[in-house]
């Protein structure tokens, strides 16, 4: 019942002489909701960076299991992938600050819509209607996370929570088949973590598609995830259901002092 | 293979020019991230102020020169004070506009006082010119040289080794830590004004005895080229800015002696952007990327 | 749509009025030849700094060589109607332009849009020099001497109509999928990209549409003057472009329109000083930058959607 969603087989990063991300080899499935672990600079964000195209892999293949095939991803750039279907979070927040709320949203819906140069600059109507739609799709999405509220609201003015709140919203305007979050639980107190731990199976529900997360908080890790990979030293170091990384004598060892 | 010497020294002589001038745009871009306009009018008052004192008061040239230095930098150093400072922590934009202000209010306030006339600076030191295997040299151009190179020295001594060197490294890296530990920003950023204006009016003072003539217009375009000398080398680096200079210099008499002098400056951004599209933070810059 | 349609019909009652404004100011001889030249200059200053404003206040991209642009349109009609002296011609000595400046937009465009910042305006500034040197050296542009005697097709009236168009086609353009996405590789470039936004392709747009209105502003200069040289398009003529977007406020096409007014009107006030015109303006220059630091109106956009706000909030309730 699982079938692939996206594979890396093999890849590899080196910077100069360091090699952050060694021979790792991951496979997400359709409709799943994975974790990515490991210690600070084990190459976590990283990994994230090589999947969606923003540095590119030293060797190595990453390809996305679509309708219409097997499709590389190898050598594109961060926009075709996005546009393929993998959206992101930051790790320190990406807003588009001075924009407002619903601004947010409805560029990230930027490929989703074509009523052509010469409609906008000329306002036929169906510049307007392109707008309408592109707004209403905007607007409904924001009700489902509560922001309606704030929607004429710049991002930068928004709470630190709501902040991280949006960028998932905007990620999910991309109408993405994988997201990656990066680490969405930072800087939270226990209360916005909870609400975090709902909305994240919210999405994942709702919206049927693949979750990867890069995460330190190992409540809301081992609360959500069905699958975990660990990563130590740029390489791969466990992977498995919570349950069995808990009990991964290795995994143990490489977070003995830290979390767990 | 004489013309080639012969353009080679020529070329030498007015990079030194150039690098002096960078070096101001480069060490007030590198701790204040300006690029400050009024620098090649600096240039035009030190030639200015060299004009006066000689003519006026007779000093020889050693002491216009440093006469010269002393008065760019105290004049760099009020600039910065009344107009820049202000607008420390307002969007570059508006501090590179404010110094396109200045720039303009030092061309047209001595453009009033002094009409727009080009003037004859006075030969305070005679030339002579020697003859070296078909080459011809002249004593100025060498003084040119000599005295760049004595005061590039100069610079990369202070900035490396004395306190305030140190301090003026620290502030460019990253402000705020600076102040944490101690440095005082302000006395910093002057000192670095100080230091670019005082490079300015040598400038100023080498180039009226070389070309024998000066007007309030004269920094503009030896301003624009000497920051694109600076972009080149790698804005922020001092050694940049002495090879960019030179670089420019080179350039510049190099097309001229094949006899496309009108398409001089095409050339020299021609091969600014060239530079920029290879290295896009200049030869001696560091690549910085942003972390994701 | 209804809403809409009214701040359409609200705009363009402010278009007429400042028109018939003009008109009747002109019959009423209160405009002389003096005041008129002094208004269409700063009605083809608001066409230059419009598209530059788009350039660096909405797409992020700090460019200095909108000068390069405008002297290709201004050339494209300087050459072209001196053969076909008709207004026709003029129009489409004005789309040759447009057409040309564009494709100079994305020769300069592509590879140097990748720079960032001062760089990127170091490289602009260059290629505008090097587009102006070229027409410093070329038979068909007269070199260094320029143009002379070119037809008087433009009036008052076409340089207004002309503005408004502009002006409409760049709000547009600006408050529409586009515009946002432009802002978007502003804010965030890494995040635009991650949203499947290709920041280069939307960076050349905003340059590519920055350089057809400077060559639309080029040609009407060239018209309404009637001589044109080189150095009319040098480095000064970039930046005296730019003091516009930066004095009215980055990011704002109202402040665009009220700094080219006051420095429309103080130039014309300081024409009575003589020599220290330049004195007078610099000073001015330097006191508003230190005392209003974001220009004139900031990012402040004159709007009748923000008058009728309440309304539409109340609409959307009962939807």
């Amino acid at each position: 019942m699982s079938s692939p969603l996206l594979t890396a087989q093999q890849i590899v990063k080196n910077f100069g002489g360091l090699t952050a991300v060694a021979n790792v080899s991951v496979h997400f499935d359709q409709n799943e909701l994975i974790g990515l672990i490991g210690p600070n600079g084990a190459g976590k964000t990283t990994l994230f960076n090589l999947l969606t195209g923003v540095t590119p892999v030293t060797s190595g293949a990453i390809s996305l299991y679509t309708d219409q095939g097997v499709q590389s991803l190898n050598g594109k750039r961060p926009a075709e992938i996005a546009q393929a279907g993998l959206s992101r979070t930051f790790q320190n927040i990406r807003l588009f600050k001075e924009l407002s709320v619903l601004d947010n949203v409805r560029i990230a819906m930027t490929n989703h819509y074509q009523e052509g140069f010469l409609a906008s600059i000329f306002r036929v109507p169906k510049f307007y209607r392109t707008e309408a739609d592109m707004t209403l799709a905007a607007q409904k999405l924001l009700a489902i996370f509560d922001l309606t509220s704030v929607a004429d609201q710049p991002a930068k003015n928004l709470p630190y929570g709501i902040q991280r709140r949006l960028e998932i919203v905007r990620a999910l305007a991309t109408k993405p088949k994988l997201l990656f979050l990066d680490e969405p639980a930072a800087g939270m107190n226990p209360e916005e973590t909870a609400d975090l731990t709902r909305l994240i199976r919210q999405v994942q529900r709702d919206f049927h598609i693949t979750i990867v997360l890069i995460e330190h908080d190992m409540s809301l890790v081992m609360n959500v995830v069905e699958r975990l990979y660990v990563l130590e030293h740029g390489a791969l170091l466990a992977e498995g259901t919570p349950n069995e990384i808990q009990h991964n004598p290795a995994v143990i060892k490489a977070y003995l002092g830290d979390e767990a | 293979m004489q013309t080639f010497g012969q353009q080679l020294i020529n070329g030498l002589s007015l990079g030194s020019i150039y690098a002096l001038l960078a070096l101001g745009y480069t060490m007030v871009y590198g701790i204040i991230k300006l690029i400050n306009f009024a620098h090649g009018d600096i240039y035009m008052l030190g030639a200015f102020w060299g004009y006066y004192v000689i003519n006026q008061l007779h000093f020889n040239f050693i002491w216009a020169m440093l006469s010269a230095m002393v008065f760019c930098a105290l004049l760099g150093v009020i600039i910065e004070y009344f107009a820049y400072r202000p607008l420390r922590h307002s969007p570059r934009i508006t501090a590179l506009i404010t110094a396109i202000g200045v720039s303009f209010l030092l061309e047209n306030g001595m453009t009033y006082l002094f009409t727009a006339n080009t003037r004859s600076f006075p030969q305070v030191i005679k030339t002579v010119t020697y003859h070296l295997g078909g080459l011809r040299i002249s004593n100025i151009q060498l003084l040119i040289l000599g005295t760049a190179c004595l005061l590039m020295l100069l610079l990369e001594l202070i900035i490396k080794r004395t306190k305030m060197g140190r301090a003026m490294r620290a502030v460019s890296v990253d402000p705020e830590a600076a102040q944490l530990v101690g440095i005082n920003i302000n006395h910093t950023i002057s000192f670095t004004f100080a230091l670019g204006s005082a490079m300015a009016g040598a400038a100023g003072v080498l180039i009226g005895l070389y070309y024998n003539s000066i007007d309030p217009l004269m920094g503009m375009t030896p301003g624009i080229k000497a920051f694109v000398a600076a972009v080149i080398g790698g804005i922020g680096s001092v050694p940049g800015a002495s090879v960019g200079g030179f670089l420019i210099g080179l350039l510049e008499t190099g097309v001229q002696a094949i006899g496309l002098s009108a398409y001089k400056d095409a050339v020299v951004y021609f091969v600014l952007i060239v530079i920029l599209l290879v290295l896009p933070a200049g030869i001696f810059g560091k690549k910085t990327k942003e972390k994701v | 749509m209804k809403a809409n349609f009214k701040y359409n019909i609200s705009w363009l009652a402010v278009m007429v009025i400042g028109f018939v404004a003009i008109d009747a100011c002109e019959f009423l001889g209160i405009i002389n030849t003096f005041i008129e030249n002094m208004l269409v200059t700063i009605g083809i200053n608001i066409i230059l700094a419009t598209g530059l404003n788009l350039i660096i206040g909405f797409s992020g991209q700090f460019s200095l060589g909108h000068a390069g642009f405008m002297a290709i349109g201004a050339y494209a009609t300087g050459i072209m109607t001196q053969t076909i002296a008709t207004p026709l011609g003029f129009y489409l000595s004005m789309v040759i332009g447009i057409v040309i400046a564009m494709i100079a937009a994305l020769i300069v465009g592509i590879p140097t849009l990748r720079l960032r910042g001062d760089y990127l305006a170091i490289a602009t500034m260059g290629a505008a020099e090097i587009i102006r040197i070229l027409i410093n050296n070329l038979k068909i542009t007269n070199g260094a001497a320029g143009l002379f005697n070119i037809p008087p097709l433009v009036t008052w009236a076409t340089v207004y109509v002309l503005m408004c168009l502009t002006t409409i086609v760049t709000v547009n353009f600006i408050h529409s999928r586009n515009g946002r996405a432009i802002m978007s590789v502003r804010e965030d470039e890494i995040a635009a990209e991650a949203m499947g936004i290709n920041p280069t392709r939307w960076k050349l747009a905003a340059f590519v549409f920055g350089a057809a209105t400077a060559a639309i502003g080029g040609s009407l200069h060239a018209a309404y003057i009637q001589t044109i040289a080189p150095g009319d398009f040098n480095i000064m003529a970039s930046i005296a472009i730019l003091i516009i977007v930066v004095l009215g406020g980055v990011g704002s096409i109202t402040g665009t329109f009220v700094a080219a007014i006051v420095l429309g009107a103080l130039d014309t006030i300081l024409q009575n000083f003589g020599t220290l015109r330049m004195i007078i303006y610099s000073l001015a220059l330097i006191l508003i930058m230190i005392f209003k630091p974001s220009g004139l109106l900031g990012n402040w956009e004159l709007s009748f959607k923000h008058l009728g706000i309440h309304q539409r909030k109340e609409q959307s309730i009962h939807e």
